[in-house]
Protein backbone atom coordinates (compact mmCIF):
# COMPACT_ATOMS: atom_id res chain seq x y z
CA UNK A 1 0.00 0.00 0.00
CA UNK A 2 2.52 2.49 0.60
CA UNK A 3 4.44 2.87 -3.06
CA UNK A 4 0.79 3.59 -3.85
CA UNK A 5 0.55 6.84 -1.50
CA UNK A 6 4.59 7.40 -3.25
CA UNK A 7 2.79 7.25 -6.41
CA UNK A 8 -0.61 9.57 -5.22
CA UNK A 9 2.62 12.05 -4.16
CA UNK A 10 4.69 11.96 -7.02
CA UNK A 11 0.88 12.87 -8.81
CA UNK A 12 -0.60 15.47 -6.91
CA UNK A 13 3.01 17.10 -6.91
CA UNK A 14 3.53 17.56 -10.46
CA UNK A 15 -0.34 18.60 -10.73
CA UNK A 16 0.96 21.43 -9.01
CA UNK A 17 4.49 21.58 -10.88
CA UNK A 18 1.91 21.50 -14.03
CA UNK A 19 -0.59 24.90 -12.46
CA UNK A 20 2.67 26.61 -12.36
CA UNK A 21 4.62 26.45 -15.56
CA UNK A 22 1.14 26.22 -17.88
CA UNK A 23 -0.14 29.29 -16.13
CA UNK A 24 2.92 31.13 -17.43
CA UNK A 25 1.81 30.41 -21.41
CA UNK A 26 0.50 33.37 -23.10
CA UNK A 27 -2.96 32.59 -24.87
CA UNK A 28 -1.17 33.57 -28.30
CA UNK A 29 0.45 30.30 -27.96
CA UNK A 30 -2.85 28.06 -26.27
CA UNK A 31 -3.11 26.26 -29.25
CA UNK A 32 0.32 24.66 -29.54
CA UNK A 33 0.21 24.01 -25.57
CA UNK A 34 -2.56 21.79 -26.15
CA UNK A 35 -0.95 19.99 -29.07
CA UNK A 36 2.53 19.95 -27.39
CA UNK A 37 0.92 18.91 -24.04
CA UNK A 38 -1.11 16.30 -26.02
CA UNK A 39 2.07 14.84 -27.80
CA UNK A 40 3.54 14.29 -24.04
CA UNK A 41 0.68 12.81 -23.15
CA UNK A 42 1.47 9.88 -25.64
CA UNK A 43 4.04 8.76 -22.96
CA UNK A 44 1.70 5.76 -22.74
CA UNK A 45 3.95 5.15 -26.11
CA UNK A 46 6.28 3.12 -22.88
CA UNK A 47 3.53 0.80 -21.68
CA UNK A 48 2.39 -0.04 -25.44
CA UNK A 49 5.50 -1.39 -26.04
CA UNK A 50 6.08 -3.55 -23.32
CA UNK A 51 2.62 -4.92 -23.95
CA UNK A 52 3.26 -5.30 -27.94
CA UNK A 53 6.98 -7.20 -27.44
CA UNK A 54 6.65 -9.32 -23.94
CA UNK A 55 4.80 -11.92 -26.37
CA UNK A 56 2.23 -13.08 -23.14
CA UNK A 57 -0.61 -13.95 -24.80
CA UNK A 58 -1.26 -13.23 -28.77
CA UNK A 59 -4.61 -10.84 -27.32
CA UNK A 60 -1.83 -8.56 -25.18
CA UNK A 61 0.43 -8.24 -27.75
CA UNK A 62 -2.52 -7.37 -30.50
CA UNK A 63 -3.56 -5.02 -27.37
CA UNK A 64 -0.04 -3.78 -27.36
CA UNK A 65 0.28 -3.67 -31.32
CA UNK A 66 -2.85 -0.93 -31.42
CA UNK A 67 -2.35 1.18 -28.52
CA UNK A 68 1.41 1.29 -29.83
CA UNK A 69 0.06 2.59 -33.64
CA UNK A 70 -2.06 4.97 -31.26
CA UNK A 71 0.50 6.06 -28.85
CA UNK A 72 2.78 6.36 -31.76
CA UNK A 73 0.38 8.45 -34.05
CA UNK A 74 0.25 11.12 -30.59
CA UNK A 75 3.22 11.16 -30.24
CA UNK A 76 5.18 11.84 -33.77
CA UNK A 77 1.89 13.94 -35.24
CA UNK A 78 1.64 16.07 -31.82
CA UNK A 79 5.23 17.53 -31.59
CA UNK A 80 5.51 17.78 -35.62
CA UNK A 81 2.28 19.20 -36.12
CA UNK A 82 3.70 21.86 -33.01
CA UNK A 83 6.87 22.35 -34.04
CA UNK A 84 5.25 23.59 -37.38
CA UNK A 85 3.13 25.74 -35.37
CA UNK A 86 5.68 27.45 -33.57
CA UNK A 87 8.22 27.90 -36.28
CA UNK A 88 5.14 30.20 -37.86
CA UNK A 89 5.25 32.22 -34.69
CA UNK A 90 9.16 32.97 -34.66
CA UNK A 91 9.00 33.86 -37.97
CA UNK A 92 9.27 37.76 -37.16
CA UNK B 1 20.76 -1.93 -10.90
CA UNK B 2 19.53 -1.95 -14.03
CA UNK B 3 16.01 -0.53 -12.97
CA UNK B 4 17.38 2.09 -10.76
CA UNK B 5 18.96 3.23 -14.47
CA UNK B 6 15.87 2.96 -16.20
CA UNK B 7 14.21 4.58 -13.72
CA UNK B 8 16.44 7.55 -13.39
CA UNK B 9 16.31 7.81 -17.17
CA UNK B 10 12.68 8.31 -17.03
CA UNK B 11 12.91 10.82 -14.60
CA UNK B 12 15.27 12.76 -17.13
CA UNK B 13 12.32 12.54 -20.01
CA UNK B 14 9.46 13.79 -17.07
CA UNK B 15 12.34 16.52 -16.57
CA UNK B 16 12.78 17.16 -19.74
CA UNK B 17 8.75 17.28 -20.41
CA UNK B 18 8.55 20.27 -17.70
CA UNK B 19 11.32 22.49 -19.28
CA UNK B 20 9.66 22.02 -22.79
CA UNK B 21 6.71 23.22 -21.41
CA UNK B 22 8.30 26.16 -18.94
CA UNK B 23 9.50 27.00 -22.56
CA UNK B 24 6.40 27.83 -24.19
CA UNK B 25 5.96 30.89 -21.98
CA UNK B 26 7.35 32.77 -24.96
CA UNK B 27 7.33 32.70 -28.52
CA UNK B 28 11.16 33.41 -28.79
CA UNK B 29 11.78 29.90 -26.54
CA UNK B 30 8.73 28.07 -27.78
CA UNK B 31 10.73 25.93 -30.76
CA UNK B 32 13.34 25.02 -28.68
CA UNK B 33 10.82 24.00 -26.08
CA UNK B 34 9.12 21.36 -27.94
CA UNK B 35 12.12 20.04 -29.31
CA UNK B 36 13.51 19.74 -25.70
CA UNK B 37 9.75 17.82 -24.64
CA UNK B 38 10.28 15.61 -27.84
CA UNK B 39 13.96 14.85 -26.92
CA UNK B 40 12.65 13.64 -23.66
CA UNK B 41 10.12 11.73 -25.04
CA UNK B 42 12.81 9.38 -27.66
CA UNK B 43 14.65 9.00 -24.32
CA UNK B 44 11.61 7.32 -22.98
CA UNK B 45 11.38 5.43 -25.59
CA UNK B 46 14.92 4.26 -25.99
CA UNK B 47 15.08 3.24 -22.43
CA UNK B 48 11.96 0.90 -22.44
CA UNK B 49 13.27 -0.52 -25.43
CA UNK B 50 16.29 -2.20 -23.21
CA UNK B 51 13.84 -3.66 -21.32
CA UNK B 52 14.64 -7.33 -20.50
CA UNK B 53 10.58 -8.10 -20.58
CA UNK B 54 10.58 -7.18 -24.57
CA UNK B 55 11.44 -10.54 -26.45
CA UNK B 56 10.01 -9.93 -29.77
CA UNK B 57 10.47 -6.51 -31.61
CA UNK B 58 8.44 -7.40 -34.74
CA UNK B 59 4.97 -6.15 -33.40
CA UNK B 60 7.04 -2.93 -32.02
CA UNK B 61 9.06 -2.00 -35.13
CA UNK B 62 5.75 -2.39 -37.06
CA UNK B 63 3.42 -0.18 -34.63
CA UNK B 64 6.70 2.21 -34.54
CA UNK B 65 6.64 2.39 -38.45
CA UNK B 66 2.91 2.68 -39.09
CA UNK B 67 2.43 5.31 -36.18
CA UNK B 68 4.91 7.50 -37.24
CA UNK B 69 3.82 7.34 -41.12
CA UNK B 70 0.58 8.23 -40.17
CA UNK B 71 1.24 10.70 -37.86
CA UNK B 72 3.70 12.59 -40.21
CA UNK B 73 1.25 12.60 -42.79
CA UNK B 74 -1.59 14.10 -41.11
CA UNK B 75 0.91 16.54 -38.83
CA UNK B 76 2.61 18.31 -42.36
CA UNK B 77 -0.62 18.23 -44.42
CA UNK B 78 -3.25 19.36 -42.15
CA UNK B 79 -4.79 23.36 -42.84
CA UNK B 80 -4.36 25.71 -40.11
CA UNK B 81 -7.55 26.03 -40.21
CA UNK B 82 -8.43 22.57 -39.26
CA UNK B 83 -6.13 22.62 -36.48
CA UNK B 84 -8.83 21.80 -33.73
CA UNK B 85 -9.97 18.78 -35.43
CA UNK B 86 -6.51 17.30 -35.53
CA UNK B 87 -5.64 17.92 -32.31
CA UNK B 88 -9.15 16.53 -31.41
CA UNK B 89 -8.48 13.39 -33.20
CA UNK B 90 -4.62 12.75 -31.52
CA UNK B 91 -6.29 13.73 -27.94
CA UNK B 92 -8.76 10.34 -28.61
CA UNK B 93 -5.62 8.14 -29.83
CA UNK B 94 -3.77 8.97 -26.67
CA UNK B 95 -6.73 8.09 -24.40
CA UNK B 96 -7.86 5.44 -26.60
CA UNK B 97 -3.86 3.77 -26.15
CA UNK B 98 -4.25 4.28 -22.29
CA UNK B 99 -7.42 2.57 -21.85
CA UNK B 100 -5.77 -0.52 -24.05
CA UNK B 101 -2.08 -0.45 -22.19
CA UNK B 102 -4.53 -0.59 -19.07
CA UNK B 103 -6.78 -3.65 -20.63
CA UNK B 104 -3.00 -5.43 -21.10
CA UNK B 105 -1.84 -4.91 -17.96
CA UNK B 106 -5.03 -6.52 -16.55
CA UNK B 107 -4.72 -9.87 -18.17
CA UNK B 108 -0.90 -10.03 -17.72
CA UNK B 109 -1.29 -9.34 -13.93
CA UNK B 110 -2.52 -12.77 -12.22
CA UNK B 111 -3.40 -11.53 -8.30
CA UNK B 112 -3.92 -7.65 -8.77
CA UNK B 113 -4.35 -5.08 -5.58
CA UNK B 114 -6.97 -2.73 -5.08
CA UNK B 115 -5.39 -0.14 -5.76
CA UNK B 116 -4.25 -1.55 -9.35
CA UNK B 117 -8.05 -2.63 -10.11
CA UNK B 118 -9.05 1.10 -9.34
CA UNK B 119 -6.62 2.42 -11.28
CA UNK B 120 -6.97 0.29 -14.28
CA UNK B 121 -10.82 0.80 -14.34
CA UNK B 122 -10.19 4.95 -14.38
CA UNK B 123 -7.70 4.36 -17.60
CA UNK B 124 -10.04 2.20 -19.04
CA UNK B 125 -13.23 4.54 -18.81
CA UNK B 126 -11.37 7.81 -19.18
CA UNK B 127 -9.53 6.78 -22.01
CA UNK B 128 -12.69 5.45 -23.60
CA UNK B 129 -14.71 8.46 -23.39
CA UNK B 130 -11.31 10.74 -24.65
CA UNK B 131 -11.64 8.36 -27.68
CA UNK B 132 -15.00 8.11 -28.36
CA UNK B 133 -15.75 11.62 -27.74
CA UNK B 134 -12.63 13.27 -29.72
CA UNK B 135 -13.98 11.06 -32.37
CA UNK B 136 -17.43 12.82 -32.45
CA UNK B 137 -15.25 16.23 -31.58
CA UNK B 138 -13.19 15.70 -34.78
CA UNK B 139 -16.51 14.56 -36.91
CA UNK B 140 -18.46 17.99 -35.88
CA UNK B 141 -15.75 20.50 -36.66
CA UNK B 142 -14.52 18.46 -40.02
CA UNK B 143 -17.58 19.27 -40.89
CA UNK B 144 -19.10 15.22 -41.27
CA UNK B 145 -21.87 15.75 -38.56
CA UNK B 146 -24.12 18.62 -38.03
CA UNK B 147 -22.37 21.48 -35.59
CA UNK B 148 -26.19 21.97 -33.64
CA UNK B 149 -26.02 20.18 -30.52
CA UNK B 150 -28.49 17.03 -30.50
CA UNK B 151 -30.57 17.28 -27.59
CA UNK B 152 -33.84 15.02 -26.36
CA UNK B 153 -35.80 14.28 -23.52
CA UNK B 154 -34.60 12.86 -20.97
CA UNK B 155 -31.24 13.73 -22.01
CA UNK B 156 -29.84 13.93 -18.55
CA UNK B 157 -31.10 11.36 -17.07
CA UNK B 158 -29.72 9.19 -19.85
CA UNK B 159 -25.94 10.31 -19.26
CA UNK B 160 -26.22 9.93 -15.69
CA UNK B 161 -27.33 6.08 -16.04
CA UNK B 162 -24.94 5.50 -18.73
CA UNK B 163 -21.99 7.17 -16.23
CA UNK B 164 -24.09 4.77 -13.00
CA UNK B 165 -23.36 2.08 -14.96
CA UNK B 166 -19.93 2.60 -15.87
CA UNK B 167 -19.13 3.33 -12.35
CA UNK B 168 -20.86 0.01 -11.52
CA UNK B 169 -18.88 -1.95 -13.74
CA UNK B 170 -16.10 -0.22 -12.48
CA UNK B 171 -16.87 -1.24 -9.11
CA UNK B 172 -17.25 -5.54 -10.21
CA UNK B 173 -14.17 -5.71 -11.84
CA UNK B 174 -12.50 -4.75 -8.51
CA UNK B 175 -14.24 -7.30 -6.94
CA UNK B 176 -13.98 -10.20 -9.59
CA UNK B 177 -10.01 -9.02 -10.87
CA UNK B 178 -10.76 -12.37 -12.70
CA UNK B 179 -13.25 -12.08 -15.21
CA UNK B 180 -11.49 -9.67 -17.55
CA UNK B 181 -14.52 -9.49 -19.90
CA UNK B 182 -16.01 -7.46 -17.85
CA UNK B 183 -13.28 -4.48 -18.85
CA UNK B 184 -14.38 -5.05 -21.92
CA UNK B 185 -17.97 -3.93 -21.39
CA UNK B 186 -16.65 -1.16 -19.36
CA UNK B 187 -14.46 0.35 -22.43
CA UNK B 188 -18.12 0.04 -24.21
CA UNK B 189 -20.00 1.89 -21.78
CA UNK B 190 -17.07 4.70 -21.77
CA UNK B 191 -17.38 4.76 -25.86
CA UNK B 192 -20.98 5.08 -25.71
CA UNK B 193 -20.73 7.73 -23.03
CA UNK B 194 -18.14 9.76 -24.35
CA UNK B 195 -20.38 10.25 -27.55
CA UNK B 196 -23.72 10.99 -25.12
CA UNK B 197 -21.47 13.81 -23.92
CA UNK B 198 -20.23 15.10 -27.27
CA UNK B 199 -23.27 14.82 -29.38
CA UNK B 200 -24.77 17.61 -26.98
CA UNK B 201 -22.07 20.14 -27.25
CA UNK B 202 -22.35 23.04 -30.04
CA UNK B 203 -19.91 24.19 -32.45
CA UNK B 204 -18.70 27.40 -30.39
CA UNK B 205 -18.92 25.48 -27.33
CA UNK B 206 -15.98 22.95 -28.83
CA UNK B 207 -13.17 25.48 -27.25
CA UNK B 208 -14.08 23.92 -24.26
CA UNK B 209 -14.88 20.54 -24.94
CA UNK B 210 -11.43 20.26 -26.53
CA UNK B 211 -9.67 21.86 -23.98
CA UNK B 212 -11.17 19.15 -21.47
CA UNK B 213 -10.67 16.12 -23.81
CA UNK B 214 -6.86 17.79 -23.44
CA UNK B 215 -7.31 17.16 -19.58
CA UNK B 216 -9.09 13.64 -19.91
CA UNK B 217 -5.92 12.78 -22.44
CA UNK B 218 -3.36 13.50 -19.66
CA UNK B 219 -5.54 11.94 -16.99
CA UNK B 220 -5.66 8.12 -18.85
CA UNK B 221 -2.04 8.54 -19.28
CA UNK B 222 -1.59 9.26 -15.51
CA UNK B 223 -3.94 6.25 -14.54
CA UNK B 224 -2.03 4.01 -16.60
CA UNK B 225 1.25 5.18 -14.89
CA UNK B 226 -0.40 3.70 -11.17
CA UNK B 227 -1.43 0.55 -13.55
CA UNK B 228 2.37 0.13 -14.64
CA UNK B 229 3.88 2.20 -11.16
CA UNK B 230 5.60 3.76 -13.52
CA UNK B 231 6.39 7.46 -12.68
CA UNK B 232 7.16 8.70 -15.97
CA UNK B 233 3.43 8.42 -17.02
CA UNK B 234 2.26 9.65 -13.80
CA UNK B 235 4.07 12.96 -13.88
CA UNK B 236 3.79 13.57 -17.41
CA UNK B 237 0.05 12.45 -17.84
CA UNK B 238 -0.51 14.85 -14.56
CA UNK B 239 1.31 18.12 -16.35
CA UNK B 240 -1.35 17.56 -19.76
CA UNK B 241 -3.88 17.04 -17.20
CA UNK B 242 -3.42 20.52 -15.26
CA UNK B 243 -2.83 22.08 -18.86
CA UNK B 244 -6.24 21.03 -19.92
CA UNK B 245 -7.78 21.81 -16.87
CA UNK B 246 -6.33 25.45 -16.82
CA UNK B 247 -7.60 25.27 -20.49
CA UNK B 248 -11.08 24.41 -19.42
CA UNK B 249 -11.50 26.99 -17.06
CA UNK B 250 -9.92 30.04 -19.05
CA UNK B 251 -12.17 29.14 -21.77
CA UNK B 252 -15.29 28.86 -19.37
CA UNK B 253 -14.63 32.19 -17.92
CA UNK B 254 -14.45 33.87 -21.18
CA UNK B 255 -18.00 33.18 -21.55
CA UNK B 256 -19.05 33.46 -18.11
CA UNK B 257 -20.59 30.31 -17.75
CA UNK B 258 -19.70 26.92 -15.26
CA UNK B 259 -18.03 23.96 -16.59
CA UNK B 260 -21.68 22.30 -15.56
CA UNK B 261 -22.96 24.69 -17.95
CA UNK B 262 -21.69 24.13 -21.01
CA UNK B 263 -21.83 19.94 -20.72
CA UNK B 264 -25.30 19.66 -20.19
CA UNK B 265 -26.70 23.45 -20.34
CA UNK B 266 -25.79 24.64 -23.81
CA UNK B 267 -27.04 27.23 -25.84
CA UNK B 268 -28.24 26.93 -29.83
CA UNK B 269 -32.02 26.14 -29.25
CA UNK B 270 -32.91 29.73 -28.53
CA UNK B 271 -34.78 31.76 -31.42
CA UNK B 272 -34.96 35.08 -31.18
CA UNK B 273 -37.18 37.78 -32.63
CA UNK B 274 -34.49 40.29 -34.15
CA UNK B 275 -36.56 42.19 -37.28
CA UNK B 276 -37.65 44.50 -34.81
CA UNK B 277 -33.55 45.46 -33.58
CA UNK B 278 -32.46 46.15 -36.95
CA UNK B 279 -35.68 47.44 -38.56
CA UNK B 280 -34.53 50.54 -40.43
CA UNK B 281 -31.30 50.88 -38.61
CA UNK B 282 -29.00 48.63 -40.39
CA UNK B 283 -26.57 50.59 -43.02
CA UNK B 284 -25.04 48.57 -45.96
CA UNK B 285 -21.30 50.07 -46.57
CA UNK B 286 -19.22 48.97 -49.75
CA UNK B 287 -15.71 47.83 -50.09
CA UNK B 288 -14.96 51.64 -51.22
CA UNK B 289 -16.50 53.45 -49.15
CA UNK B 290 -14.70 50.94 -46.25
CA UNK B 291 -11.80 51.84 -48.25
CA UNK B 292 -11.97 56.21 -47.66
CA UNK B 293 -12.57 55.40 -44.43
CA UNK B 294 -9.33 53.71 -43.80
CA UNK B 295 -7.09 55.91 -45.86
CA UNK B 296 -8.15 59.09 -43.06
CA UNK B 297 -7.94 56.60 -40.20
CA UNK B 298 -4.55 57.06 -38.14
CA UNK B 299 -5.77 53.22 -35.86
CA UNK B 300 -7.26 50.55 -36.68
CA UNK B 301 -7.87 47.02 -34.90
CA UNK B 302 -9.38 44.00 -36.46
CA UNK B 303 -11.45 41.70 -34.68
CA UNK B 304 -11.03 38.01 -36.39
CA UNK B 305 -13.77 35.55 -35.57
CA UNK B 306 -14.53 31.86 -36.75
CA UNK B 307 -16.06 33.05 -39.68
CA UNK B 308 -12.55 33.86 -40.90
CA UNK B 309 -11.04 30.52 -40.59
CA UNK B 310 -13.98 29.16 -42.66
CA UNK B 311 -13.72 31.62 -45.51
CA UNK B 312 -9.95 30.97 -45.59
CA UNK B 313 -9.23 35.10 -45.20
CA UNK B 314 -6.49 35.12 -43.27
CA UNK B 315 -3.99 35.88 -46.18
CA UNK B 316 -6.51 38.72 -47.26
CA UNK B 317 -6.47 40.15 -43.75
CA UNK B 318 -2.47 39.67 -43.72
CA UNK B 319 -2.66 41.94 -46.99
CA UNK B 320 -4.70 44.49 -45.62
CA UNK B 321 -2.74 45.06 -42.47
CA UNK B 322 0.61 45.59 -44.55
CA UNK B 323 -1.20 48.19 -46.77
CA UNK B 324 -2.41 49.74 -44.02
CA UNK B 325 1.12 49.44 -42.17
CA UNK B 326 2.82 50.88 -45.44
CA UNK B 327 0.69 53.66 -44.79
CA UNK B 328 2.09 54.61 -41.62
CA UNK B 329 -1.40 53.45 -40.09
CA UNK B 330 -1.28 51.28 -36.73
CA UNK B 331 -2.97 48.13 -36.96
CA UNK B 332 -3.57 45.56 -34.16
CA UNK B 333 -5.78 42.46 -33.38
CA UNK B 334 -7.89 42.17 -31.36
CA UNK B 335 -8.41 38.43 -30.21
CA UNK B 336 -11.24 37.13 -27.79
CA UNK B 337 -10.66 33.68 -25.29
CA UNK B 338 -13.13 31.93 -27.30
CA UNK B 339 -12.66 33.09 -30.58
CA UNK B 340 -12.66 29.71 -33.17
CA UNK B 341 -12.99 26.62 -32.50
CA UNK B 342 -9.75 26.19 -29.70
CA UNK B 343 -8.00 27.92 -27.70
CA UNK B 344 -5.55 30.10 -29.26
CA UNK B 345 -7.21 29.29 -32.73
CA UNK B 346 -6.76 32.76 -34.56
CA UNK B 347 -3.30 33.25 -33.14
CA UNK B 348 -2.23 30.27 -35.26
CA UNK B 349 -3.88 31.78 -38.55
CA UNK B 350 -2.27 35.05 -37.83
CA UNK B 351 1.32 33.52 -37.30
CA UNK B 352 0.61 31.55 -40.29
CA UNK B 353 -0.11 34.17 -42.28
CA UNK B 354 3.44 36.36 -40.82
CA UNK B 355 1.28 38.72 -38.51
CA UNK B 356 4.03 39.56 -35.80
CA UNK B 357 2.66 37.70 -32.42
CA UNK B 358 2.88 41.76 -30.48
CA UNK B 359 -0.13 42.79 -32.81
CA UNK B 360 -2.46 39.92 -31.17
CA UNK B 361 -3.90 41.67 -27.84
CA UNK B 362 -5.84 39.84 -25.65
CA UNK B 363 -9.42 41.45 -24.20
CA UNK B 364 -8.15 42.76 -21.38
CA UNK B 365 -5.32 44.60 -23.27
CA UNK B 366 -7.29 45.97 -25.95
CA UNK B 367 -10.21 46.89 -24.39
CA UNK B 368 -9.30 50.24 -23.60
CA UNK B 369 -7.90 51.12 -26.70
CA UNK B 370 -11.07 51.06 -28.32
CA UNK B 371 -12.17 54.49 -27.30
CA UNK B 372 -8.86 55.82 -29.54
CA UNK B 373 -9.34 53.30 -32.51
CA UNK B 374 -10.96 55.27 -35.60
CA UNK B 375 -11.92 52.27 -37.34
CA UNK B 376 -12.76 48.43 -35.93
CA UNK B 377 -12.79 45.56 -38.52
CA UNK B 378 -14.85 42.68 -37.63
CA UNK B 379 -14.19 39.93 -39.78
CA UNK B 380 -16.69 36.91 -38.68
CA UNK B 381 -17.18 37.52 -35.53
CA UNK B 382 -20.40 38.22 -33.73
CA UNK B 383 -20.87 37.06 -29.91
CA UNK B 384 -17.88 37.67 -28.52
CA UNK B 385 -18.57 41.33 -30.34
CA UNK B 386 -22.59 42.03 -28.79
CA UNK B 387 -23.36 44.65 -26.41
CA UNK B 388 -25.93 42.95 -24.84
CA UNK B 389 -23.64 41.12 -22.84
CA UNK B 390 -23.17 44.00 -20.75
CA UNK B 391 -26.64 45.46 -21.44
CA UNK B 392 -29.07 43.18 -20.86
CA UNK B 393 -28.78 40.77 -17.68
CA UNK B 394 -31.70 38.24 -19.26
CA UNK B 395 -29.28 37.30 -22.27
CA UNK B 396 -27.90 34.03 -22.30
CA UNK B 397 -24.68 35.57 -22.91
CA UNK B 398 -25.17 38.13 -19.87
CA UNK B 399 -21.87 38.72 -17.83
CA UNK B 400 -19.64 37.43 -20.88
CA UNK B 401 -16.62 39.53 -21.36
CA UNK B 402 -17.19 41.11 -24.95
CA UNK B 403 -14.69 43.27 -26.51
CA UNK B 404 -16.20 46.88 -26.71
CA UNK B 405 -15.49 47.53 -30.51
CA UNK B 406 -18.63 50.30 -30.54
CA UNK B 407 -16.85 52.65 -28.51
CA UNK B 408 -14.63 53.36 -31.50
CA UNK B 409 -15.51 55.54 -33.80
CA UNK B 410 -16.25 53.63 -36.84
CA UNK B 411 -16.88 49.75 -37.06
CA UNK B 412 -16.94 47.69 -40.16
CA UNK B 413 -18.92 44.63 -39.48
CA UNK B 414 -18.33 42.32 -42.61
CA UNK B 415 -20.66 39.14 -42.28
CA UNK B 416 -22.92 37.54 -45.23
CA UNK B 417 -26.06 38.70 -43.26
CA UNK B 418 -27.87 39.48 -40.61
CA UNK B 419 -28.42 35.91 -38.91
CA UNK B 420 -27.53 35.18 -35.26
CA UNK B 421 -24.30 33.71 -33.83
CA UNK B 422 -23.99 30.71 -31.75
CA UNK B 423 -25.85 31.93 -28.96
CA UNK B 424 -28.44 32.31 -31.40
CA UNK B 425 -29.52 36.00 -30.20
CA UNK B 426 -29.59 39.33 -32.44
CA UNK B 427 -26.80 41.40 -32.28
CA UNK B 428 -27.74 45.31 -31.67
CA UNK B 429 -24.18 46.03 -32.64
CA UNK B 430 -25.06 45.56 -36.33
CA UNK B 431 -27.57 48.94 -35.87
CA UNK B 432 -25.51 51.03 -34.04
CA UNK B 433 -24.82 54.71 -35.26
CA UNK B 434 -21.03 53.83 -35.88
CA UNK B 435 -22.06 50.09 -37.32
CA UNK B 436 -21.66 50.12 -40.96
CA UNK B 437 -22.51 46.29 -42.64
CA UNK B 438 -20.48 45.01 -45.49
CA UNK B 439 -22.39 42.17 -46.34
CA UNK B 440 -20.26 39.79 -48.14
CA UNK B 441 -18.18 36.82 -48.28
CA UNK B 442 -14.93 37.64 -46.08
CA UNK B 443 -12.37 36.79 -48.45
CA UNK B 444 -13.83 38.69 -51.21
CA UNK B 445 -14.79 41.77 -49.20
CA UNK B 446 -11.24 42.18 -48.07
CA UNK B 447 -9.69 41.27 -51.33
CA UNK B 448 -11.86 44.41 -52.82
CA UNK B 449 -11.23 46.55 -49.66
CA UNK B 450 -7.21 46.29 -50.59
CA UNK B 451 -8.21 46.97 -54.52
CA UNK B 452 -9.72 49.93 -53.80
CA UNK B 453 -6.97 50.92 -51.25
CA UNK B 454 -4.25 50.24 -54.03
CA UNK B 455 -6.05 52.45 -56.52
CA UNK B 456 -7.05 55.41 -54.48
Amino acid sequence: MEEWVMYLTVFVLSMFVGFEVITKVPPTLHTPLMSGSNAISGITIVGALISAGSGHSTLTTLLGFIALVFATINVVGGFLVTHRMLEMFKRK
Amino acid sequence: MEKVIVNLAYLLSASLFIFGLKGLSHPKTAVRGNLTASVGMLIAVLVTLLDKRIIDFSFIVAGLIVGALIGTILALKVEMTAMPQLVALFNGFGGGASALVAGSALMETHEPSIPFLLATVASGLIGAVTFSGSGVAFAKLQGLMKERPIRYSGEQIVKALVGLLGLGLGALIVLNPQSTFLYWILLAVGLVLGVLLTIAIGGADMPVVIALLNSYSGLAASATGFVLENNALIISGSLVGASGIILTNLMCKAMNRSLTNVLFGGFGEVKAQSDDIYEGKVKATTPEEVALLLEGARRVVIVPGYGMAVAQAQHAVRDLFNLLESKGIEVEFAIHPVAGRMPGHMNVLLAEVDIPYEKMKDLDEINPSFEQTDVVIVVGANDVVNPLAQTDPKSPIAGMPVLEVWKARTVVVIKRSLSPGFAGIPNPLFAMDNTLMLFADAKKALQEIVNALKES
